[in-house]
């Protein structure tokens, strides 16, 4: 696998990526004031996720979306689309007025995204479980045609509980695909509440390892530890990797952080404008 | 509650003891002809869970290793590896047992490959009564009407080796899921030559005036069997092989409902959702009169035992069809 060229990861792009997650956070909390509500939790605490995978890691073209020898990124937790949508608008793969309209009858940004109707959304994804395996198809067809671009797939920590996950993770780790890296957005909450009362998953990255990927384990909203991380990749020739991510559901939101209510909710006008209040603030502090 | 019967199993051919039938496995019709194309299309690679000798995917597999992937027994991941592979612009080509492709990975069927359209072709084998000895767990009588319930999916039950072999070349050269439904032994061989194959396009394989038998599968052969019986009787009966389950040839079924006084469907699958419902849904919706009944399996899960066996005690043999037949016009 050929070595990747990256802008230094300086004080001062770490403050750029911080601002775009900012960013990213302030168009998705938009995006869901506009629909009258969404999936608040599992958004916000994959934003910095999403910002280093777009505005650092992977290599694409957005006046050519389809170029083969782009990275791809499944975002396998479907239902935190407005974050990969805000990510994506910002790149220049759609037009302002579509975010503007998020759910919107006729509008192509959907609840849960569809790979046919919005540029640079490489699976439909929504239904839990589902991406990794996609992904594993797609990091062999890589191999086939002898190309060098890797396959990111994001998921929740509830959407591990899923038996696919592990056939893809045995079958990911037979192939031994080094072009494959699976990221687990670990906000610890699922729709019904703690994971951890639900079914444990702990010790979560032995587990991965057991399997032979080869893990990493970071804070997941500090934007520079995702983006190293994610840069570092495969962490060993041979194996898949796996990067968990530990985050806080409802991330950046005062009154949504660590609420199992917020998974899903319905929101105010007033409440859209403390949150956006909150990340206005946010912005200056690192401006 | 009463006992099932003990079963004793007939002897093989037994029914047809008088004809010397030719027989082939469809179950490696569509690998062969796979295994044709590969080396003019590189695209084209071929999936199992742990099923690439019993569906014989080996056929392509053997020559075509590097190109050939054992997911192992995992379908659902087995499903998603494959739309994967497609999004790379390969022509995954799925095989196995129909109650695992359609059922333990149903959901990964209809959201990984239906909804986006992908072009995969899934093979289900084992299907119908041919596994009858593998029982309800390995046979399966339901995945005609899963499969035809998904969108984009078309539906493929072909009568035997030539046109299943046809029926992968035009599944190959269309865009898009296609399901083709094969089962496990060597079934009769219904076509000497190679037929022409279309999509969509039934084959009339007799004419006749009385009464029309529509078939898939193996069911094609016997239905060709009972219009012998028939005619022998002074019954006219034409011979429709529906291969193609989706998009179904309505005209082909219109034109037989007004030109002969009675219609059977004959299917190894329950009556529920298969091939007499798709037909019983275009005479209902033209409004054609006609004597209408489905052959196949009731609402039940089938015994376990030989095809000849099974084929006999559900009535899904020539005599049987003859004799519904017969009924159907004299009521």
């Amino acid at each position: 696998m050929s070595k990747r060229e990256y802008i230094p990861l300086t004080s001062e792009r770490i403050r750029e990526l911080t601002l775009k997650a900012n960013d990213i956070r302030r168009e998705l909390v938009k995006m869901f004031g506009i629909a009258g509500g969404g999936h608040f939790g599992g958004s916000l605490s994959a934003v910095e996720i999403v910002a280093a995978l777009y505005f650092d890691v992977l290599r694409m073209s957005p006046n050519d979306p389809n170029w083969p020898n782009r990275d791809r990124f499944i975002l396998s937790k479907g239902h935190a689309s407005p974050a990969m949508y805000a990510a994506l608008c910002d790149l220049g793969f759609f037009p302002r007025s579509v975010l503007d309209n998020f759910e919107k009858p006729g509008n192509p940004l959907t609840m849960h995204p569809n790979m046919h109707k919005v540029p640079g959304v490489e699976a439909s994804t929504g239904s839990l479980g589902h991406g990794l395996p996609i992904g594993v198809g797609i990091s062999l067809g890589a191999r086939l045609d002898g190309r060098d671009y890797r396959t990111f797939v994001l998921m929740g920590d509830g959407e591990i509980q899923a038996g696919s996950v592990w056939e893809a993770v045995m079958c990911a780790a037979h192939y031994k695909l080094d072009n494959l890296v699976a990221i687990v957005d670990r906000n610890r909450l699922s729709c019904d509440g703690l994971i951890a009362e639900l079914q444990c998953q702990d010790p979560l990255l032995p587990r991965w390892e057991a399997f032979s990927w080869k893990g990493r384990e970071v804070d997941g909203h500090s934007v520079g530890e995702v983006a190293a991380a994610l840069r570092a990749v495969p962490y060993e020739p041979g194996k898949p990797s796996v990067l968990i991510a530990n985050t806080v559901k409802g991330k950046g939101i005062s009154f949504m952080e660590n609420k199992p209510s917020f998974h899903r909710a319905n929101i105010s006008p007033e409440q859209t404008q403390q949150a956006l209040a909150e990340i206005a603030t946010r912005r200056e502090e690192w401006s | 509650m009463s006992k099932e019967p003990i079963i004793y199993h007939l002897a093989k051919d037994e029914q047809y003891e008088d004809l010397d039938i030719e027989k082939a496995l469809t179950r490696e019709a569509w690998s062969v002809a796979l295994a044709e194309m590969a080396e003019e299309r590189p695209e084209i690679v071929v999936l199992s869970a742990d099923l690439i000798g019993a569906t014989l995917a080996c056929r392509f597999a053997d020559r075509y290793p590097e190109r050939s992937f054992n997911i192992g027994v995992a379908e659902q991941d087995l499903i998603g590896v494959a739309a994967g592979l497609a999004l790379t612009g390969k022509i995954p080509v799925v095989a196995t047992f129909s109650v695992f492709l359609l059922m333990r990975a149903c959901e990964q069927v209809r959201t990984d490959i239906c909804y986006p359209n992908l072009n995969v072709k899934l093979i289900g084998t084992a299907s119908g009564l041919s596994f009858g000895l593998g029982g309800v767990t390995h046979a399966t009588t339901e995945d005609i009407a899963i499969a035809r319930a998904l969108p984009n999916m078309v539906v493929i039950v072909p009568a035997d080796y030539l046109e299943t072999a046809q029926a992968m070349h035009a599944a190959m050269a269309r865009q898009g899921p296609v399901f083709i439904r094969v089962g496990r032994s060597a079934e009769p061989v219904v076509y000497a030559t190679e037929p022409s194959f279309e999509i969509g396009k039934a084959h009339q394989l007799r004419e006749g005036n009385d009464v029309t038998l529509i078939g898939c599968g193996v069911m094609v052969f016997e239905s060709l069997r009972a219009a012998d019986i028939l005619r022998d009787q002074g019954t006219s009966a034409r011979v429709i092989d529906m291969h193609t389950i989706k998009p179904l040839d309505a005209e082909v079924v219109l034109t037989a409902a007004r030109e002969t006084k009675a219609m059977l469907t004959v299917e190894e699958h329950t009556i529920i959702g298969g091939l007499g419902s798709a037909v019983a849904e275009v005479l209902a919706e033209a409004g054609v009169e006609v004597r209408f009944k489905r052959i196949g399996l009731p609402d039940i899960f089938a015994t376990s035992g030989r095809p000849d066996y099974l084929r006999e005690l559900y009535g899904l043999n020539g005599k049987a069809i003859a004799e519904h037949a017969t009924a159907l016009l004299d009521k």
